[in-house]
């Protein structure tokens, strides 16, 4: 395997929720500024709104040989369909995410569910924005992105005008991640029991 | 008129390509060529600055033996080429010569898209009604009822007008002439190339070895004088009744108008946008 | 110049990174038509092209974009068209007059699943023969084949100088998954750039012969309007470029079509090795499986296996002496590829010394993951 280790994450929703343009910012922001290499993919359906969505990246201090994630570190998904469908090459001990409205039935105990839609719709205004949310928990429960960074390159791509929505929108998600105790979590799927003990 | 055919005999065709063209005796290609080169001298157009794209066919072998910048391209795409060399280098003159067949079975789509598209290119499209150098087949204006090796028992589709064709898709000059009528041809071309915009000049032509021959239509010279019988100019033709008209063809200017040139138009957008030091 | 952002690290997908490299070659014409997964580069080129000077222009179908950038060409600028499998297929026939008129031009295939309309939105390889064989009758041509985004940048602007030079079409195999992969790359300046044009006749124009042989094999090449009226076409044609039907000089001028390119074979073809030194079993493979494959290759490394890889950048003509050399060395080669084994096919037709060659395919859509190649390393070690 390579000498370094690599990190995946997987975004997963349906079509209109914005999850590539969130995976393409993580990605950007960890590529060119963080200045690690990073390989961010997607997969395409022919439709443009609606079905099931999938962007991954994966980054490593060391040149990247295959470009689609293997094992995943860190899965977000942002409909219930997408957890069902995209959960079963996640790492033992990797991570879920999933939005707290829309994904009733979490396939396992090792997951952070925040309600992304919530508070897009609740504290900036916009539902639209939910991704942003999404991007900003994951940026920081990941640990691995600079989170000034993060909202430096998402002022960078976001249309003129919607930059305060937007740099809110990644805050109160770095915010609601902060609240998240990952210690009590179980350490593996394997050891879910963990939990309640 | 006999200096002037030797200077221009002498000035403008290939004599280092040995003759004699592919052409049948009689074939109305040659007059075209001819009016071509007349027109193209006539407007004092240097050589060095014409382009002519022809596609495939017997009518496009006339790129092979007049002095320009000339290029033989493939079946029914001559307009693709001229486009690519238009836009490329605007200040040159780019002409393309198509068959029937050629400019609109296989070409159609290239043609109709070309005229729609308004780029500063004339069209010359000899329409014999027939395929020629492949032995006759019928072709998008072979008449109905016609023989042809593809028809023996009489042609069961209908033809269309090549003329109004391009009026319709949107040619901002369009006009219809016959090798009889060689000296209003000259004028119809010259017309034609000095327009801003898509130019589109059908001649009707004659194939009396292959058209004509097996639809009993005679020999060049009859083939020939039939279409100066059944030619009406466009004015006299508005005055005439559809079935005074039957059997009849227009000749003259069909439409004239101005419209924006796309290839100007886009080099307004590229100084705009050029960030290049001018 | 061709590139405002050169010198800075940026996230590009490969068919942006095609596009850059394009510019940076001095493209300056493209036309196409609409076709997933390469309308990223016309959008982007559509952009960008007006600024430097250039001109894009969409057109009616593939046949047409493959003839305007013919024109374009002729007219003595640089050109450029991209498309996928069955835009491919529209191109072959004007492709061929590309060949046969010597016209340089670059075209990009990203490739996706077929036959036919396919998998629109899937990675494949299944066009390598068909780029190599497209276009009817025995003709000269350079196909590549590009595996991350900074080969997009580096191999586009290869694919041109080669284009330039040799006077000759090359195809650019790009796939669904190099063209939408987005990696960080930093762009050269351009004046680290090495760019090839087509030379230009040196004689006056009435002693110009636009098709006579030289000592390169590769005639010089006179734009319309520059004074050097010629005849440019698709019939087979004598050095002054008209029509001929003499046996002597159909076979003197097809077979310099192709002894210009076996002249060059040293420079063109471009092939990569990596853990090659020692290696027992090989992996040949090209475009984004040989990502695929890298990464197998260092997982069976660290099961103790000497694996090494060889990468095709360069498919044809085929670089036959680096895949003989890697077939001499090893006693086992894994082919991987998203066909089923158009390439293997070749390796195969070279493999001189009985060496056990393993062919990997997929044709469901999905990519070659490197757990696949390492079971197959596995089971020849």
């Amino acid at each position: 395997m390579n000498s370094e280790p690599r990190y995946e994450i997987r975004f997963s929703g349906s079509g209109g929720q914005g999850i590539i343009t969130a995976a393409v910012v993580l990605a950007d922001a960890v590529g060119t500024l963080d200045g690690k290499y990073v390989c961010q993919t997607q997969s395409y359906g022919p439709e443009a709104r609606g079905g099931k969505s999938k962007a991954e990246v994966v980054m490593c201090a060391e040149p990247i040989d295959y470009p689609k994630a293997m094992q995943i570190d860190l899965l977000l998904s942002m409909t219930q369909a997408s957890c069902d469908a995209y959960f079963f090459d996640i790492k033992p001990d990797g991570l879920l995410v999933v939005d707290a409205g829309l994904v009733e039935q979490l396939p396992t105990s090792r997951a952070v569910a925040i309600p992304f839609t919530k508070i897009a719709r609740k504290e900036i205004g916009r539902e639209l924005v939910a991704n942003m949310v999404a991007l900003g928990a994951i940026g920081y429960l990941s640990g691995q992105v600079n989170l000034k960074n993060l909202e430096k390159t998402l002022l960078s791509r976001v249309p003129k005008g919607t930059e305060n929505m937007n740099r809110d929108a990644l805050q109160a998600g770095i915010d609601e991640a902060k609240k998240v105790d990952l210690a009590s979590l179980p350490r593996s799927f394997a050891n879910e029991w963990e939990a309640e003990v | 008129m006999v200096v002037e055919t030797e200077v221009i005999r002498h000035e403008y065709l290939r004599h280092d390509k040995k003759f004699p063209h592919v052409w049948c005796p009689g074939c109305g290609n040659g007059i075209v060529l001819g009016s071509l080169l007349r027109a193209i001298h006539e407007l004092g157009l240097p050589k060095d600055d014409v382009v002519v794209a022809s596609g495939i066919g017997c009518s496009s072998r006339l790129t092979t033996y007049i002095d320009f910048n000339t290029l033989h391209t493939t079946h029914g795409r001559a307009l693709t080429f001229a486009t690519g060399v238009k836009l490329a280098k605007p200040r040159l003159k780019v002409i393309t010569v198509m068959g029937d067949g050629d400019a609109t079975a296989i070409g159609g789509n290239h043609f109709i898209h070309a005229a729609r598209r308004n780029i500063n290119i004339t069209a010359v499209i000899i329409n014999n009604s027939t395929y020629g150098m492949t032995g006759g087949q019928y072709s998008p204006t072979t008449p109905y009822g016609s023989k042809s090796t593809t028809s023996v028992y009489g042609h069961v589709e209908h033809d269309f007008s090549i003329a109004e064709l391009a009026v319709t898709a949107g040619a901002v000059f369009v006009a219809r002439g016959t090798v009889y009528h060689a000296a209003q041809l000259d004028k119809l071309l010259e017309q034609a190339i000095t327009k801003r915009g898509f130019s589109v000049v059908e001649v009707i032509s004659n194939c009396h070895v292959q058209h004509g021959r097996r639809n009993k239509l005679g020999d060049a010279v009859t083939m020939i004088t039939g279409f100066r019988d059944r030619a009406v100019p466009v004015a006299k033709a508005a005055k005439m009744s559809a079935e005074e008209m039957r059997g009849k063809f227009t000749i003259g200017v069909l439409c004239d108008v101005d419209k924006p040139v796309s290839s100007e138009e886009y080099d307004r957008i590229r100084q705009e946008s050029c960030q290049l030091p001018q | 110049m061709a590139s405002p952002e050169t010198g800075q690290r940026l996230l590009l997908q490969g068919n942006e990174a095609v596009v850059h490299g394009a510019l940076a070659a001095g493209c300056r014409f493209f036309a196409g038509y609409p076709i997933t997964p390469a309308s990223e580069i016309s959008e982007l080129l559509s952009v960008m092209l007006p600024k430097v000077g250039g001109t894009f222009i969409q057109m009616e179908d593939e046949i047409a974009s493959m003839g305007a950038i013919i024109g374009a060409s002729l007219a003595g600028v640089k050109s450029m068209t991209a498309t996928s499998g069955p835009g491919f297929s529209l191109m072959q026939e004007n492709l061929g007059y590309a060949c046969i008129t010597e016209v340089p031009c670059v075209v990009v295939n990203v490739m996706r699943g077929g036959p036919s309309t396919g998998l629109p939105t899937n990675v494949s390889q299944g066009d390598v023969l068909m780029a190599r064989w497209g276009t009817h009758g025995d003709h000269p041509i350079i196909v590549l084949a590009v595996s991350s985004v900074a080969d997009c940048f580096s191999i586009t602007v290869r694919a041109f100088n080669l284009s330039e030079k040799y006077r000759v079409p090359v195809i650019l195999l790009s796939d669904e998954v190099v063209a939408h992969t987005r990696e960080c790359v930093v762009l050269p300046s351009q004046d680290k750039i090495r760019v090839v044009d087509r030379i230009a006749p040196s004689v006056p124009p009435e002693w110009y012969k636009p098709y006579a042989d030289n000592n390169r094999g590769v005639p010089d090449m006179a734009s319309f309007g520059e004074g050097y009226r010629h005849h440019v076409t698709g019939l087979v044609h004598d050095e002054r470029g008209y029509p001929t039907q003499q046996p002597k000089e159909i076979e003197s001028f097809l077979m310099r079509l192709h002894d210009k390119i076996t002249k060059g074979f040293s420079e063109i073809m471009i092939t990569k090795t990596q853990m090659m030194e020692d290696a027992d079993v090989c992996v040949i493979a090209y475009g984004c499986v040989s990502r695929a494959a890298m990464q197998a290759i260092k997982m069976a490394r660290a099961h103790g296996i000497k694996a090494g890889m060889l990468q095709l950048i360069t498919l044809f003509p085929f670089p036959r002496k680096a895949v003989d050399a890697a077939l001499r060395q090893c006693s086992a080669a894994i082919v991987p590829e998203l066909n089923l084994g158009q390439m293997a096919r070749e390796i195969n037709r070279v493999n001189q010394t009985g060496t056990r060659v393993v062919k990997y395919n997929r044709i469901d859509g999905q990519m070659i993951t490197p757990d696949e190649i390492l079971k197959q390393i596995l089971g020849v070690s």
